[in-house]
Protein backbone atom coordinates (compact mmCIF):
# COMPACT_ATOMS: atom_id res chain seq x y z
CA UNK A 1 0.00 0.00 0.00
CA UNK A 2 2.84 2.31 0.86
CA UNK A 3 4.43 1.81 -2.53
CA UNK A 4 1.11 2.32 -4.32
CA UNK A 5 0.64 5.53 -2.39
CA UNK A 6 4.09 6.88 -3.25
CA UNK A 7 3.69 5.89 -6.88
CA UNK A 8 0.44 7.80 -7.18
CA UNK A 9 1.79 10.75 -5.22
CA UNK A 10 4.69 10.94 -7.65
CA UNK A 11 2.25 11.26 -10.53
CA UNK A 12 0.27 13.90 -8.67
CA UNK A 13 3.37 15.90 -7.79
CA UNK A 14 4.47 15.88 -11.39
CA UNK A 15 1.23 17.45 -12.54
CA UNK A 16 0.50 19.70 -9.59
CA UNK A 17 3.24 21.87 -8.09
CA UNK A 18 1.04 22.51 -5.05
CA UNK A 19 1.57 18.92 -3.89
CA UNK A 20 4.16 18.67 -1.15
CA UNK A 21 5.39 15.81 1.00
CA UNK A 22 6.80 16.33 4.49
CA UNK A 23 8.31 13.38 6.28
CA UNK A 24 9.19 13.06 9.93
CA UNK A 25 12.50 11.42 9.06
CA UNK A 26 10.91 8.14 8.01
CA UNK A 27 10.53 6.34 4.71
CA UNK A 28 14.02 4.89 4.28
CA UNK A 29 14.56 3.92 0.67
CA UNK A 30 10.94 4.56 -0.18
CA UNK A 31 10.97 8.32 -0.64
CA UNK A 32 14.37 8.60 -2.30
CA UNK A 33 13.12 8.82 -5.87
CA UNK A 34 10.32 11.21 -4.99
CA UNK A 35 12.78 13.44 -3.13
CA UNK A 36 15.19 13.46 -6.04
CA UNK A 37 12.52 14.17 -8.59
CA UNK A 38 10.73 16.91 -6.67
CA UNK A 39 13.19 18.68 -4.38
CA UNK A 40 10.90 21.70 -4.09
CA UNK A 41 7.97 19.50 -3.15
CA UNK A 42 9.72 17.40 -0.52
CA UNK A 43 11.05 18.12 2.91
CA UNK A 44 12.43 15.92 5.66
CA UNK A 45 11.57 17.99 8.72
CA UNK A 46 13.39 15.77 11.18
CA UNK A 47 11.95 13.77 14.05
CA UNK A 48 9.48 16.47 14.99
CA UNK A 49 5.88 15.61 14.24
CA UNK A 50 4.32 18.55 16.05
CA UNK A 51 6.40 20.95 14.02
CA UNK A 52 5.75 18.93 10.87
CA UNK A 53 2.00 19.33 11.27
CA UNK A 54 2.26 23.02 12.09
CA UNK A 55 4.55 23.57 9.10
CA UNK A 56 2.13 21.68 6.90
CA UNK A 57 -0.68 23.94 8.07
CA UNK A 58 1.35 27.06 7.35
CA UNK A 59 2.24 25.80 3.88
CA UNK A 60 -1.34 24.75 3.23
CA UNK A 61 -2.70 28.12 4.30
CA UNK A 62 -0.38 29.61 1.69
CA UNK A 63 -1.89 27.47 -1.06
CA UNK A 64 -0.20 24.09 -0.97
CA UNK A 65 -1.58 20.57 -0.59
CA UNK A 66 0.67 19.07 2.03
CA UNK A 67 1.05 15.39 2.91
CA UNK A 68 2.64 14.65 6.28
CA UNK A 69 4.23 11.23 6.34
CA UNK A 70 5.37 9.00 9.13
CA UNK A 71 4.63 5.60 10.61
CA UNK A 72 2.25 4.13 13.15
CA UNK A 73 1.07 6.72 15.72
CA UNK A 74 3.74 9.33 15.09
CA UNK A 75 1.90 11.48 12.53
CA UNK A 76 -1.39 11.25 14.42
CA UNK A 77 -1.29 10.82 18.19
CA UNK A 78 2.04 12.56 18.71
CA UNK A 79 0.71 15.75 17.13
CA UNK A 80 -3.00 15.31 17.61
CA UNK A 81 -3.54 18.85 18.81
CA UNK A 82 -1.75 20.34 15.82
CA UNK A 83 -4.02 18.27 13.58
CA UNK A 84 -7.09 19.44 15.51
CA UNK A 85 -6.38 23.12 16.14
CA UNK A 86 -4.15 23.98 13.21
CA UNK A 87 -5.15 21.74 10.31
CA UNK A 88 -8.80 20.89 10.98
CA UNK A 89 -9.98 24.17 12.48
CA UNK A 90 -8.45 26.18 9.67
CA UNK A 91 -9.71 23.84 6.96
CA UNK A 92 -6.10 23.53 5.82
CA UNK A 93 -5.20 21.08 3.07
CA UNK A 94 -3.10 18.89 5.34
CA UNK A 95 -3.17 15.19 4.46
CA UNK A 96 -1.87 13.06 7.31
CA UNK A 97 -0.49 9.72 6.14
CA UNK A 98 0.35 6.95 8.59
CA UNK A 99 2.22 3.98 7.24
CA UNK A 100 1.57 0.82 9.21
CA UNK A 101 -2.03 0.61 10.37
CA UNK A 102 -2.92 -1.91 13.08
CA UNK A 103 -0.26 -4.57 13.60
CA UNK A 104 1.69 -3.79 10.41
CA UNK A 105 4.75 -3.24 12.58
CA UNK A 106 3.69 -5.96 15.01
CA UNK A 107 7.08 -7.18 16.14
CA UNK A 108 8.33 -3.66 16.88
CA UNK A 109 6.15 -3.45 19.97
CA UNK A 110 3.20 -1.45 21.25
CA UNK A 111 4.71 1.95 20.38
CA UNK A 112 4.31 0.91 16.74
CA UNK A 113 0.81 -0.57 16.95
CA UNK A 114 -1.67 1.89 15.44
CA UNK A 115 -4.74 0.42 17.03
CA UNK A 116 -6.72 3.42 18.28
CA UNK A 117 -6.06 5.87 15.46
CA UNK A 118 -9.35 5.48 13.64
CA UNK A 119 -11.35 6.20 16.79
CA UNK A 120 -9.25 9.19 17.69
CA UNK A 121 -9.09 10.72 14.24
CA UNK A 122 -12.77 10.02 13.65
CA UNK A 123 -13.66 12.09 16.68
CA UNK A 124 -12.06 15.22 15.24
CA UNK A 125 -14.31 17.74 13.52
CA UNK A 126 -13.77 18.59 9.86
CA UNK A 127 -11.60 15.67 8.84
CA UNK A 128 -11.93 12.88 6.28
CA UNK A 129 -10.71 9.49 7.51
CA UNK A 130 -9.66 6.83 5.00
CA UNK A 131 -8.38 3.30 5.52
CA UNK A 132 -7.93 1.45 2.23
CA UNK A 133 -8.21 -2.33 1.95
CA UNK A 134 -6.08 -3.00 -1.10
CA UNK A 135 -3.35 -1.38 -3.14
CA UNK A 136 -5.64 0.06 -5.76
CA UNK A 137 -7.75 1.70 -3.06
CA UNK A 138 -4.58 3.11 -1.49
CA UNK A 139 -3.52 4.79 -4.73
CA UNK A 140 -7.02 6.06 -5.46
CA UNK A 141 -7.40 7.31 -1.90
CA UNK A 142 -4.13 9.24 -2.16
CA UNK A 143 -5.46 11.14 -5.14
CA UNK A 144 -8.95 11.55 -3.72
CA UNK A 145 -7.77 13.10 -0.45
CA UNK A 146 -5.39 15.41 -2.29
CA UNK A 147 -8.39 17.05 -3.88
CA UNK A 148 -10.81 16.80 -0.96
CA UNK A 149 -10.78 20.19 0.78
CA UNK A 150 -9.47 20.33 4.32
CA UNK A 151 -7.70 17.90 6.61
CA UNK A 152 -7.64 14.20 5.76
CA UNK A 153 -6.20 11.11 7.39
CA UNK A 154 -4.95 8.17 5.34
CA UNK A 155 -4.12 4.95 7.17
CA UNK A 156 -2.00 2.60 5.09
CA UNK A 157 -1.66 -1.02 6.06
CA UNK A 158 1.20 -3.40 5.36
CA UNK A 159 -1.23 -6.18 4.53
CA UNK A 160 -3.65 -5.81 1.68
CA UNK A 161 -6.53 -7.71 0.16
CA UNK A 162 -6.26 -9.23 -3.33
CA UNK A 163 -7.38 -6.81 -5.98
CA UNK A 164 -11.08 -7.06 -6.73
CA UNK A 165 -11.47 -3.94 -8.80
CA UNK A 166 -14.16 -4.18 -11.45
CA UNK A 167 -13.32 -3.19 -14.99
CA UNK A 168 -15.16 0.11 -14.98
CA UNK A 169 -15.03 0.63 -11.24
CA UNK A 170 -14.47 4.11 -9.89
CA UNK A 171 -13.22 4.86 -6.41
CA UNK A 172 -15.32 7.36 -4.50
CA UNK A 173 -14.55 8.60 -1.02
CA UNK A 174 -17.45 7.91 1.30
CA UNK A 175 -18.83 5.12 -0.86
CA UNK A 176 -18.10 1.57 0.31
CA UNK A 177 -16.96 -0.92 -2.28
CA UNK A 178 -18.88 -4.15 -2.62
CA UNK A 179 -15.98 -6.49 -3.26
CA UNK A 180 -18.12 -9.60 -3.12
CA UNK A 181 -21.84 -9.96 -3.64
CA UNK A 182 -24.02 -11.99 -1.30
CA UNK A 183 -27.48 -11.90 0.24
CA UNK A 184 -27.06 -13.93 3.43
CA UNK A 185 -24.74 -11.92 5.61
CA UNK A 186 -22.61 -8.78 5.20
CA UNK A 187 -18.99 -8.71 6.29
CA UNK A 188 -17.67 -5.18 6.52
CA UNK A 189 -13.93 -4.60 6.76
CA UNK A 190 -11.62 -1.62 6.76
CA UNK A 191 -7.90 -1.79 5.96
CA UNK A 192 -5.84 -4.73 4.80
CA UNK A 193 -7.78 -7.12 7.01
CA UNK A 194 -10.28 -7.04 4.17
CA UNK A 195 -8.26 -10.05 3.01
CA UNK A 196 -9.57 -12.02 5.99
CA UNK A 197 -13.17 -11.07 5.24
CA UNK A 198 -12.81 -12.16 1.62
CA UNK A 199 -11.19 -15.48 2.54
CA UNK A 200 -13.88 -16.23 5.10
CA UNK A 201 -16.62 -15.34 2.63
CA UNK A 202 -15.16 -17.83 0.15
CA UNK A 203 -15.01 -20.56 2.78
CA UNK A 204 -18.56 -19.96 3.98
CA UNK A 205 -19.77 -20.15 0.41
CA UNK A 206 -17.85 -23.24 -0.57
CA UNK A 207 -18.36 -25.22 2.64
CA UNK A 208 -21.76 -24.06 3.84
CA UNK A 209 -23.56 -22.30 1.01
CA UNK A 210 -23.64 -19.07 3.00
CA UNK A 211 -23.21 -16.21 0.59
CA UNK A 212 -21.62 -13.23 2.24
CA UNK A 213 -21.56 -9.75 0.87
CA UNK A 214 -18.19 -8.21 1.60
CA UNK A 215 -17.80 -4.46 1.82
CA UNK A 216 -14.56 -2.55 1.92
CA UNK A 217 -15.43 0.42 4.08
CA UNK A 218 -12.38 2.39 3.05
CA UNK A 219 -13.83 5.69 4.20
CA UNK A 220 -14.65 5.88 7.89
CA UNK A 221 -15.55 9.56 7.77
CA UNK A 222 -17.89 10.26 6.04
CA UNK A 223 -19.26 6.73 6.35
CA UNK A 224 -21.51 5.21 3.70
CA UNK A 225 -25.03 5.12 5.18
CA UNK A 226 -26.60 3.64 2.07
CA UNK A 227 -24.34 0.59 2.04
CA UNK A 228 -25.15 -0.02 5.71
CA UNK A 229 -28.87 0.33 5.07
CA UNK A 230 -28.75 -2.19 2.25
CA UNK A 231 -26.76 -4.60 4.40
CA UNK A 232 -29.44 -4.35 7.08
CA UNK A 233 -32.33 -4.73 4.68
CA UNK A 234 -31.02 -7.24 2.17
CA UNK A 235 -28.98 -9.58 4.37
CA UNK A 236 -29.33 -11.21 7.79
CA UNK A 237 -27.04 -8.62 9.25
CA UNK A 238 -23.57 -7.27 9.68
CA UNK A 239 -20.25 -8.48 11.05
CA UNK A 240 -17.49 -5.92 11.14
CA UNK A 241 -13.78 -6.67 11.21
CA UNK A 242 -10.97 -4.22 11.81
CA UNK A 243 -7.40 -4.33 13.08
CA UNK A 244 -8.21 -1.72 15.66
CA UNK A 245 -9.59 -1.35 19.15
CA UNK A 246 -13.21 -2.35 19.68
CA UNK A 247 -13.76 1.18 20.94
CA UNK A 248 -14.64 3.81 18.44
CA UNK A 249 -13.49 2.35 15.14
CA UNK A 250 -15.31 0.82 12.18
CA UNK A 251 -17.70 -1.34 14.20
CA UNK A 252 -18.64 1.53 16.46
CA UNK A 253 -19.21 3.85 13.54
CA UNK A 254 -21.53 1.34 11.86
CA UNK A 255 -23.37 0.60 15.09
CA UNK A 256 -23.97 4.32 15.55
CA UNK A 257 -25.43 4.60 12.06
CA UNK A 258 -27.76 1.64 12.64
CA UNK A 259 -28.99 2.97 15.98
CA UNK A 260 -29.37 6.53 14.77
CA UNK A 261 -31.27 5.51 11.65
CA UNK A 262 -33.42 2.91 13.37
CA UNK A 263 -32.10 0.07 11.20
CA UNK A 264 -32.09 -3.25 13.00
CA UNK A 265 -29.97 -5.98 11.49
CA UNK A 266 -30.79 -9.46 12.87
CA UNK A 267 -27.11 -10.05 13.33
CA UNK A 268 -24.68 -7.41 14.51
CA UNK A 269 -21.25 -8.46 15.71
CA UNK A 270 -17.92 -6.69 15.86
CA UNK A 271 -14.54 -8.36 15.52
CA UNK A 272 -11.87 -6.03 16.86
CA UNK A 273 -9.22 -5.81 19.58
CA UNK A 274 -10.56 -6.26 23.08
CA UNK A 275 -7.45 -7.23 24.98
CA UNK A 276 -5.83 -3.90 25.81
CA UNK A 277 -2.20 -3.43 24.88
CA UNK A 278 -0.85 -6.11 22.59
CA UNK A 279 2.40 -6.93 24.27
CA UNK A 280 2.90 -10.31 22.60
CA UNK A 281 5.73 -10.19 20.07
CA UNK A 282 4.87 -11.19 16.54
CA UNK A 283 4.21 -10.13 12.99
CA UNK A 284 0.90 -8.87 11.66
CA UNK A 285 -0.60 -12.26 10.84
CA UNK A 286 0.65 -13.85 14.04
CA UNK A 287 -0.85 -11.09 16.16
CA UNK A 288 -4.16 -11.34 14.30
CA UNK A 289 -4.19 -14.99 15.30
CA UNK A 290 -3.27 -14.26 18.93
CA UNK A 291 -5.87 -11.55 19.31
CA UNK A 292 -8.69 -13.28 17.49
CA UNK A 293 -8.74 -11.33 14.26
CA UNK A 294 -7.77 -14.18 11.95
CA UNK A 295 -9.77 -16.26 9.48
CA UNK A 296 -10.67 -18.87 12.03
CA UNK A 297 -12.08 -16.29 14.44
CA UNK A 298 -14.18 -14.56 11.80
CA UNK A 299 -15.34 -17.86 10.34
CA UNK A 300 -16.52 -19.10 13.71
CA UNK A 301 -18.18 -15.82 14.60
CA UNK A 302 -19.96 -15.60 11.25
CA UNK A 303 -21.13 -19.17 11.35
CA UNK A 304 -22.32 -19.03 14.96
CA UNK A 305 -24.13 -15.77 14.36
CA UNK A 306 -25.77 -17.02 11.23
CA UNK A 307 -26.82 -20.27 12.88
CA UNK A 308 -28.24 -18.38 15.82
CA UNK A 309 -30.30 -16.22 13.47
CA UNK A 310 -31.46 -18.89 11.02
CA UNK A 311 -31.45 -22.04 13.14
CA UNK A 312 -29.91 -24.14 10.39
CA UNK A 313 -27.46 -23.93 7.52
CA UNK A 314 -27.15 -26.16 4.48
CA UNK A 315 -23.73 -27.63 3.84
CA UNK A 316 -22.13 -28.11 0.49
CA UNK A 317 -22.49 -31.90 0.60
CA UNK A 318 -26.32 -31.70 0.89
CA UNK A 319 -26.14 -31.99 4.66
CA UNK A 320 -27.29 -29.54 7.29
CA UNK A 321 -25.82 -27.81 10.33
CA UNK A 322 -28.29 -27.13 13.08
CA UNK A 323 -28.17 -24.80 16.00
CA UNK A 324 -27.15 -26.79 19.10
CA UNK A 325 -28.84 -25.87 22.36
CA UNK B 1 -3.00 57.44 15.09
CA UNK B 2 0.42 57.46 16.75
CA UNK B 3 1.54 54.28 18.42
CA UNK B 4 1.30 55.73 21.94
CA UNK B 5 -2.38 56.52 21.43
CA UNK B 6 -2.94 53.14 19.80
CA UNK B 7 -1.33 51.37 22.76
CA UNK B 8 -3.46 53.37 25.18
CA UNK B 9 -6.63 52.44 23.29
CA UNK B 10 -5.61 48.77 23.18
CA UNK B 11 -5.16 48.76 26.96
CA UNK B 12 -8.48 50.49 27.63
CA UNK B 13 -10.33 48.13 25.28
CA UNK B 14 -8.63 45.09 26.79
CA UNK B 15 -9.62 46.15 30.31
CA UNK B 16 -13.19 46.84 29.23
CA UNK B 17 -13.43 43.59 27.33
CA UNK B 18 -12.04 41.32 30.03
CA UNK B 19 -14.00 43.01 32.80
CA UNK B 20 -17.28 43.08 30.91
CA UNK B 21 -16.91 39.46 29.89
CA UNK B 22 -15.47 38.28 33.21
CA UNK B 23 -12.51 36.77 31.40
CA UNK B 24 -8.87 36.35 32.44
CA UNK B 25 -5.49 37.34 31.04
CA UNK B 26 -5.62 41.13 31.40
CA UNK B 27 -2.01 41.01 32.63
CA UNK B 28 -0.88 39.32 29.41
CA UNK B 29 -2.85 41.74 27.23
CA UNK B 30 -1.38 44.81 28.94
CA UNK B 31 2.09 43.32 28.67
CA UNK B 32 1.80 42.92 24.87
CA UNK B 33 -0.03 46.18 24.11
CA UNK B 34 3.03 48.23 23.15
CA UNK B 35 4.43 45.49 20.94
CA UNK B 36 1.11 45.25 19.09
CA UNK B 37 0.82 49.02 18.75
CA UNK B 38 4.24 49.31 17.15
CA UNK B 39 3.71 46.26 14.96
CA UNK B 40 0.38 47.44 13.56
CA UNK B 41 1.21 51.13 13.71
CA UNK B 42 4.60 51.07 12.02
CA UNK B 43 5.90 47.70 10.98
CA UNK B 44 3.37 45.32 9.46
CA UNK B 45 2.45 45.74 5.81
CA UNK B 46 -1.26 45.06 6.04
CA UNK B 47 -4.39 46.51 4.48
CA UNK B 48 -7.37 46.59 6.81
CA UNK B 49 -9.74 47.01 3.86
CA UNK B 50 -8.18 44.02 2.13
CA UNK B 51 -7.27 41.59 4.90
CA UNK B 52 -6.36 38.76 2.48
CA UNK B 53 -4.06 40.94 0.38
CA UNK B 54 -1.55 38.42 -0.86
CA UNK B 55 1.59 40.43 -0.17
CA UNK B 56 0.61 41.27 3.41
CA UNK B 57 2.91 40.46 6.28
CA UNK B 58 1.57 37.56 8.33
CA UNK B 59 1.13 38.14 12.04
CA UNK B 60 0.42 35.25 14.39
CA UNK B 61 -0.42 35.68 18.03
CA UNK B 62 0.92 32.43 19.42
CA UNK B 63 0.11 33.48 22.99
CA UNK B 64 -3.56 33.24 22.12
CA UNK B 65 -4.66 34.19 25.64
CA UNK B 66 -3.81 37.82 24.83
CA UNK B 67 -6.56 37.69 22.21
CA UNK B 68 -8.38 40.70 23.65
CA UNK B 69 -5.38 42.88 22.86
CA UNK B 70 -5.22 41.64 19.27
CA UNK B 71 -8.94 42.08 18.69
CA UNK B 72 -8.63 45.62 20.08
CA UNK B 73 -5.67 46.33 17.81
CA UNK B 74 -7.42 45.04 14.71
CA UNK B 75 -10.57 47.00 15.48
CA UNK B 76 -8.62 50.20 16.11
CA UNK B 77 -6.80 49.69 12.82
CA UNK B 78 -10.08 49.33 10.96
CA UNK B 79 -10.27 45.58 10.27
CA UNK B 80 -13.74 45.50 11.87
CA UNK B 81 -15.91 47.95 13.81
CA UNK B 82 -14.70 48.96 17.25
CA UNK B 83 -18.13 48.44 18.75
CA UNK B 84 -17.86 44.72 17.97
CA UNK B 85 -15.33 44.55 20.81
CA UNK B 86 -18.26 44.87 23.23
CA UNK B 87 -19.29 41.33 22.31
CA UNK B 88 -15.98 39.84 23.47
CA UNK B 89 -16.48 36.68 25.54
CA UNK B 90 -20.27 37.07 25.33
CA UNK B 91 -22.64 34.31 24.31
CA UNK B 92 -23.03 34.24 20.56
CA UNK B 93 -19.95 36.40 19.92
CA UNK B 94 -17.22 35.71 17.37
CA UNK B 95 -14.58 37.09 19.73
CA UNK B 96 -13.54 34.19 21.93
CA UNK B 97 -11.20 34.48 24.88
CA UNK B 98 -8.37 32.99 22.86
CA UNK B 99 -7.92 34.44 19.43
CA UNK B 100 -9.95 32.86 16.62
CA UNK B 101 -9.92 33.59 12.90
CA UNK B 102 -13.50 32.53 12.22
CA UNK B 103 -15.35 35.55 10.98
CA UNK B 104 -12.67 37.96 12.17
CA UNK B 105 -10.80 39.77 9.40
CA UNK B 106 -7.10 40.15 10.09
CA UNK B 107 -6.57 37.08 12.27
CA UNK B 108 -4.23 34.70 10.41
CA UNK B 109 -4.29 31.86 12.87
CA UNK B 110 -6.48 30.74 15.74
CA UNK B 111 -4.47 29.87 18.80
CA UNK B 112 -5.00 29.24 22.48
CA UNK B 113 -3.01 26.13 23.08
CA UNK B 114 0.57 27.28 23.43
CA UNK B 115 3.42 26.22 21.18
CA UNK B 116 1.55 26.17 17.86
CA UNK B 117 2.21 29.57 16.29
CA UNK B 118 5.91 29.31 15.52
CA UNK B 119 5.52 26.07 13.56
CA UNK B 120 2.68 27.41 11.45
CA UNK B 121 4.58 30.67 10.99
CA UNK B 122 7.64 28.69 9.90
CA UNK B 123 5.50 26.91 7.32
CA UNK B 124 4.29 30.25 5.98
CA UNK B 125 7.84 31.60 5.90
CA UNK B 126 9.16 28.47 4.18
CA UNK B 127 6.36 28.76 1.61
CA UNK B 128 7.33 32.37 0.93
CA UNK B 129 10.94 31.31 0.33
CA UNK B 130 9.85 28.58 -2.09
CA UNK B 131 7.66 30.98 -4.03
CA UNK B 132 10.06 33.90 -3.74
CA UNK B 133 7.41 36.01 -2.10
CA UNK B 134 8.38 39.03 -0.07
CA UNK B 135 5.96 38.88 2.83
CA UNK B 136 7.37 38.45 6.31
CA UNK B 137 6.01 36.40 9.16
CA UNK B 138 5.87 37.77 12.71
CA UNK B 139 4.99 35.46 15.58
CA UNK B 140 4.37 36.82 19.08
CA UNK B 141 5.08 34.31 21.84
CA UNK B 142 4.93 34.47 25.60
CA UNK B 143 7.80 33.47 27.83
CA UNK B 144 5.89 30.72 29.62
CA UNK B 145 4.97 29.40 26.20
CA UNK B 146 8.62 28.59 25.60
CA UNK B 147 8.19 25.69 28.02
CA UNK B 148 6.46 23.90 25.15
CA UNK B 149 8.86 21.59 23.34
CA UNK B 150 7.13 22.13 20.01
CA UNK B 151 8.59 25.65 19.90
CA UNK B 152 12.08 24.25 20.01
CA UNK B 153 11.30 21.96 17.10
CA UNK B 154 10.31 25.06 15.13
CA UNK B 155 13.33 27.01 16.37
CA UNK B 156 15.62 24.26 15.05
CA UNK B 157 13.75 24.15 11.76
CA UNK B 158 13.72 27.89 11.06
CA UNK B 159 17.44 28.23 11.64
CA UNK B 160 18.28 25.13 9.62
CA UNK B 161 16.32 26.50 6.66
CA UNK B 162 17.67 30.03 7.09
CA UNK B 163 14.23 31.58 7.34
CA UNK B 164 15.25 35.21 7.60
CA UNK B 165 11.69 36.21 6.71
CA UNK B 166 10.54 34.90 10.09
CA UNK B 167 10.53 37.02 13.24
CA UNK B 168 9.77 35.62 16.68
CA UNK B 169 8.89 38.25 19.27
CA UNK B 170 8.95 37.19 22.90
CA UNK B 171 6.77 39.07 25.34
CA UNK B 172 9.20 38.37 28.16
CA UNK B 173 7.31 39.59 31.19
CA UNK B 174 8.95 37.00 33.47
CA UNK B 175 5.67 35.75 34.95
CA UNK B 176 3.71 32.75 33.82
CA UNK B 177 0.38 31.38 34.87
CA UNK B 178 1.09 30.31 38.45
CA UNK B 179 4.47 31.76 39.34
CA UNK B 180 7.49 33.64 38.04
CA UNK B 181 9.20 32.01 35.06
CA UNK B 182 12.46 31.74 36.99
CA UNK B 183 10.75 29.64 39.67
CA UNK B 184 8.81 27.47 37.24
CA UNK B 185 11.13 26.46 34.42
CA UNK B 186 14.00 28.88 34.15
CA UNK B 187 14.60 30.14 30.62
CA UNK B 188 17.86 31.97 31.28
CA UNK B 189 20.22 32.39 29.63
CA UNK B 190 17.33 32.93 27.26
CA UNK B 191 18.93 35.01 24.49
CA UNK B 192 21.88 32.65 24.47
CA UNK B 193 19.56 29.71 23.90
CA UNK B 194 18.09 31.33 20.79
CA UNK B 195 21.54 32.34 19.56
CA UNK B 196 22.92 28.86 20.06
CA UNK B 197 20.01 27.52 17.99
CA UNK B 198 21.09 29.77 15.13
CA UNK B 199 18.84 32.81 15.52
CA UNK B 200 19.95 36.41 15.55
CA UNK B 201 18.69 38.00 18.74
CA UNK B 202 18.00 41.60 19.68
CA UNK B 203 16.77 42.61 23.13
CA UNK B 204 14.65 45.70 23.75
CA UNK B 205 12.50 47.33 26.38
CA UNK B 206 9.13 46.01 25.26
CA UNK B 207 7.36 49.20 26.31
CA UNK B 208 9.69 51.65 24.60
CA UNK B 209 8.11 52.27 21.22
CA UNK B 210 11.18 53.86 19.68
CA UNK B 211 13.34 50.91 20.67
CA UNK B 212 10.84 48.31 19.45
CA UNK B 213 10.30 50.14 16.20
CA UNK B 214 13.98 50.67 15.51
CA UNK B 215 14.65 47.00 16.06
CA UNK B 216 11.77 45.72 13.95
CA UNK B 217 12.54 48.09 11.12
CA UNK B 218 15.81 46.33 10.57
CA UNK B 219 14.63 42.75 10.34
CA UNK B 220 16.14 40.43 9.40
CA UNK B 221 18.71 41.16 12.04
CA UNK B 222 21.12 39.02 10.02
CA UNK B 223 20.78 37.77 6.48
CA UNK B 224 20.15 34.05 6.33
CA UNK B 225 19.02 33.80 9.94
CA UNK B 226 15.62 33.99 11.57
CA UNK B 227 15.21 36.97 13.89
CA UNK B 228 14.26 36.87 17.55
CA UNK B 229 13.23 40.00 19.37
CA UNK B 230 13.26 39.48 23.11
CA UNK B 231 11.07 42.24 24.46
CA UNK B 232 11.52 42.75 28.17
CA UNK B 233 8.09 43.64 29.43
CA UNK B 234 6.11 44.08 32.60
CA UNK B 235 3.09 41.91 33.10
CA UNK B 236 0.05 44.11 33.71
CA UNK B 237 1.91 47.17 32.37
CA UNK B 238 -0.02 50.40 32.81
CA UNK B 239 -2.00 49.55 35.93
CA UNK B 240 0.17 49.94 39.01
CA UNK B 241 -1.48 47.27 41.12
CA UNK B 242 -1.46 44.75 38.28
CA UNK B 243 2.18 45.19 37.38
CA UNK B 244 4.53 42.30 38.05
CA UNK B 245 1.96 40.20 39.85
CA UNK B 246 0.98 36.61 39.28
CA UNK B 247 -2.54 37.40 40.44
CA UNK B 248 -3.59 39.32 37.33
CA UNK B 249 -2.90 36.48 34.95
CA UNK B 250 -6.32 35.13 35.87
CA UNK B 251 -8.10 37.76 37.98
CA UNK B 252 -10.81 39.92 36.48
CA UNK B 253 -11.02 43.58 37.47
CA UNK B 254 -14.45 44.42 38.89
CA UNK B 255 -16.03 47.27 40.83
CA UNK B 256 -13.51 49.56 42.49
CA UNK B 257 -10.60 47.65 41.03
CA UNK B 258 -11.96 48.19 37.55
CA UNK B 259 -12.55 51.91 38.21
CA UNK B 260 -9.05 52.39 39.60
CA UNK B 261 -7.43 50.51 36.71
CA UNK B 262 -9.42 52.45 34.11
CA UNK B 263 -8.47 55.75 35.75
CA UNK B 264 -4.79 54.89 35.49
CA UNK B 265 -5.07 53.84 31.85
CA UNK B 266 -7.05 56.90 30.85
CA UNK B 267 -4.72 59.29 32.64
CA UNK B 268 -1.60 57.75 31.18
Amino acid sequence: MRDSFIKRLTILAEHDPRIMLLTGDLGFGVLTNYAKQFPRQYLNVGVAEQNMTGLATGLALEGRIVFTYSIANFPTLRCLEQIRNDACYHGANVKVVAIGGGFSYGSLGISHHATEDLAIMRALPDITVVSPGDRWEAAEAAEAIAYTPGACYLRLDKSFAPETRGEQEQFTLGRARTVREGQDLTLIATGGILEVALAVAERLASELLIECRVLSMHTIVPIDHEAIRLACEQTQGIITIEEHSIYGGLGSAIAEVCMDEGWQPHIFRRLALRAGFSSVVGDQHYLRHVYGLDEESLYTLALDSFLAAKGRVKTHDQGELQLQF
Amino acid sequence: MDTATLAKHIRIHALNMTSRGGSSHIGAALSAADLLAVLYGQILRVKPDNPHWEARDRFILSKGHAGAAVYATLAECGFFPVNQLETHYQNGSKLSGHVSHKGIPGVELSTGSLGHGLSVGSGMAYGAKLDEKTYRVFVLLSDGECDEGSNWEAILFAAHHRLDNLVAIIDYNKIQSLAPVAETLALEPFAEKWRSFGWEVVEVDGHDHAEISAALQRVPFATGKPSCLIAHTVKGKGVSFMENTVLWHYRTARGEEFEAAMRELEEA
